[in-house]
């Protein structure tokens, strides 16, 4: 590395902001982070004084309270926002409620919401860093920073690493993130699911190859992930059954032998068992779901160490 | 009250020449190479332009209903300001211009306030709803040059066809805002690309091209004139260069922010980028452009669509659709298309002016003896700046907010009176 990355008030939209170098750097960090959260007393004042906003416009109480679990171990103050959707669209708008909470002194914002773009608005009125806590269909970077934390600390270097992801890819901002992160490292990745669930020129966006065949998509795989499959699209005409799709695409033993013999398993949760993955697979060795969400914590509180300046 | 302009680059006929130009009251008096009549105002045009006036068969002044966004006084002078002389009002009002008195009032007050001449496009079905045909033959008779959904778009075909056998019957030609909705879905730009990167919902090309194509088949069946708004699609251009090689009724448009964006423009979820329809891909682009240019696309039309920035400045799944075009039609194409030499000054003026008119039998445009003043002088050495306080319009949603472009209209004339001078 040649110099030390800045961090110092930027904001995580996605991982496109974040050179390859960069990444490694938050990588480290998390790394540091994961150490404290194994001690006894998980808690260190390097943030103390800071307020950090979870401005949650869509529910998910697990992202959440990641966030708010990893600004309180770094000492922040957390306050938290949640509204539904149609509240907003209806009273406050979106902007009304930044310069609320901005008034009330916010350091950092974490922000959820359906909308793509969301976290830009949020910093255009704040002036503040924005942390994308995810934003419709499009990014997700925290999750796929703990899903390649997650990768790089049982595999080491991502660089040629062939990593396949299963599943609803058309609405996943999982994906996307991931995608941007892991080819920045250098790894192989195949995304696979049905053709009405995939969206156009991924090929040409993120220099990924596209399968729709689970076999030949899992073909010599290093690492494996599902995506939670919703039975809303089949009510949305993208496909027929939740029966069918798992016949097609499920993780399981029989799927799983065409993939690396100790191919890592990940699924960024919340899982629907039996549907895109079966017990067998989902709670098997080679699982790390559960380290995962450990993970996330670790790089949260890495990313608003970095971005607060926090010091130790 | 007589205007001389002297030595101005003037168009006529397809052609710049340099000739002096008299206006008394509503007319043009003469044009010649050399006019030695007093006047009692002389305006130096050597270094200018002289166009007719520009005419806009695609506009959403707001006026009734949301005046907030804009009305007949704010979109007529940003209009003039623009160039124009005449705009074509679409009928999407609160409530919806589907009836005789409703045309009347758009009529009355352009008359008595505006800034330029408001010609009304009346509703092709009631409220715009798609159940039950307009009143058109009411409406013919209060002055509406044709019929039009636009914002919305009849998914019925047996309606639809009923609604052009009844428009052929008043020699109303019907103009298209082609859009199926199931295809287009929740969309909110071109599903391409940039769709995809950005995780937000794409409106394909197809949903524009099967209304396209099936009104095609109907207008060929029923006899009717259609004028196809907004082309966004190369498939389009294709369908519509077929239809007309066949002989149809068949005629089109497009918008600056088509000629000249793609979709990567919404890169940045700047929401003066979501218009429908969308942004398309860099090729959908230059078959627009080549369309323009040879004729396939008959002519330029703004479909000025004023919103506040209160409702703009907000998630993007959230903003509306449209972009305000008046005050940047003209620097726009001239900067982007014009000056990179890709159109020719000519072939813009004509798309601008004589091309709508013949579309909707509107008397053409000339600059010649005896004609109505109607004319716009544009000086093509100054910048025109787009800045919230410098337009006009109420609103300030324009994809090209706080920049200057080429090329500037620096007065404009509707029947003999300054309606613009900057
Ligand atoms: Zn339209």
């Amino acid at each position: 590395m040649s110099s030390t990355p800045q961090f110092l008030g930027r904001n995580v939209f996605d991982l496109d902001d974040y050179s390859a170098d960069e990444i490694m750097y938050i990588l480290e960090a998390a790394k540091g982070m994961k150490e404290i959260n194994l001690r006894e007393y998980k808690k260190i004042p390097t943030l103390r004084g800071k307020t950090v906003c979870t401005l949650f416009v869509e529910n998910s109480t697990r992202t959440r309270l990641s966030f708010e679990l990893a600004a309180s171990r770094l000492s922040a103050d957390v306050v938290s926002f949640q509204a539904s959707v149609s509240a907003l669209q209806k009273g406050e708008s979106l902007q009304d409620t930044v310069y609320t909470l901005n008034a009330m002194g916010i350091d950092l914002y974490v922000i959820r919401h359906s909308s793509p773009g969301a976290p830009q608005l949020v910093h255009k009125h704040s002036g503040k860093p924005v942390m994308n806590g995810g934003d419709g269909r499009h990014a997700h970077p925290t999750q796929a920073l703990l899903d390649i934390f997650s990768i790089w600390e049982k595999l080491g270097a991502l660089n040629g690493l062939k990593i396949t992801i299963v599943g609803d890819i058309l609405n996943s901002r999982v994906v996307r993130s991931n995608l941007i992160g892991m080819k920045k490292l250098g790894a192989e990745v195949t995304v696979c699911g049905p053709r009405t669930l995939m969206p156009g020129y991924m090929e040409d966006v993120y220099g990924c190859k596209v399968e729709y065949d689970l076999e030949t998509a899992l073909k010599d795989a290093d690492v494996v992930m599902g995506l939670r499959m919703q039975l809303e699209r089949q009510t949305e005409g993208l496909f027929p059954s939740l029966e069918e799709y798992t016949k097609h695409y499920v993780l399981s033993k029989e799927t799983l032998k065409f993939a690396k013999k100790d191919a890592l398993i990940m699924h960024p949760g919340p899982m629907n068992r039996g549907i895109e993955i079966l017990p067998e697979i989902a709670d098997s060795q080679q699982s790390i779901i559960v380290e995962q969400v450990a993970n996330g914590v670790a790089v949260r509180m890495a990313l608003m160490f970095l971005v607060l300046g926090g010091k130790i | 009250m007589r205007t001389l302009i002297k030595n101005g680059t003037v168009y006529q006929k397809g052609q710049f020449t340099q000739k002096d130009l008299l206006i008394e009251n509503e007319h043009i008096l003469d044009i010649a190479d050399k006019i030695n009549i007093p006047a009692e105002q002389v305006i130096d045009a050597s270094l200018k332009y002289v166009f007719p006036g520009f005419i806009d068969l695609h506009s959403h002044l707001r006026d009734p209903g949301q005046t907030y966004k804009e009305d007949i006084v704010s979109g007529t002078r940003a209009a003039a300001k623009g160039g124009f002389t005449t705009v074509c009002a679409m009928p999407n009002t609160e409530p919806v211009t589907d009836n005789i008195a409703a045309v009347e009032y758009i009529h009355r007050r352009a008359k008595d306030l505006g800034f330029c001449k408001v010609k009304v496009i009346g509703a092709l079905t009631k409220k715009q709803e798609g159940l039950e045909i307009a009143e058109m033959a009411s409406m013919k008779k209060g002055g509406i040059v044709a019929v039009s959904d636009d914002g919305k778009c009849v998914q019925n075909a047996r309606l639809m066809m009923n609604c052009m056998k009844y428009a052929v019957n008043y020699q109303l030609p019907i103009i298209i805002h082609a859009e199926d909705y199931n295809l287009a879905g929740k969309g909110q730009i071109h599903s391409g690309k940039v769709a995809t990167a950005l995780g937000l919902s794409g409106i394909p090309p197809i949903a524009e091209e099967v209304i396209i194509s099936r009104d095609i088949m109907l207008a060929e069946s029923t006899k009717a004139k259609i004028h196809i708004a907004h082309l966004s699609s190369a498939k389009s251009v294709e369908m519509i260069k077929d239809a007309k090689t066949r002989g149809l009724q068949v005629t089109c448009e497009v918008t600056p922010h088509h000629l000249v964006l793609n979709e990567e423009a919404c890169i940045s979820f700047d929401t003066n980028t979501k218009m429908k329809p969308p942004l398309r891909s860099e090729k959908d682009r230059q078959t627009l452009v080549e369309a323009l240019r040879n004729g396939t696309i008959d002519c330029i039309a703004t479909d000025h669509a004023p919103h506040q920035d209160f409702e703009k400045e907000r998630e993007f799944d959230y903003a509306p659709f449209g972009v305000i075009g008046f005050e940047t039609a003209f620097a726009v194409l001239y900067s982007e298309l014009v000056l990179p030499g890709v159109l020719s000054l000519e072939r813009l003026i004509e798309a601008l002016t004589v091309s709508p008119a013949r579309v909707l039998g509107l008397p053409s445009p000339e600059l010649e003896k005896g004609a109505c003043a109607d004319l716009c002088l544009a000086d093509l050495d100054q910048k025109t700046p787009i800045y919230s306080d410098t337009l006009l319009s109420k609103s300030k949603n324009s994809p090209w907010i706080n920049l200057e472009l080429q090329g500037k209209i620096t007065c404009t004339f509707c029947n003999g009176r300054v309606t613009w001078q900057g």
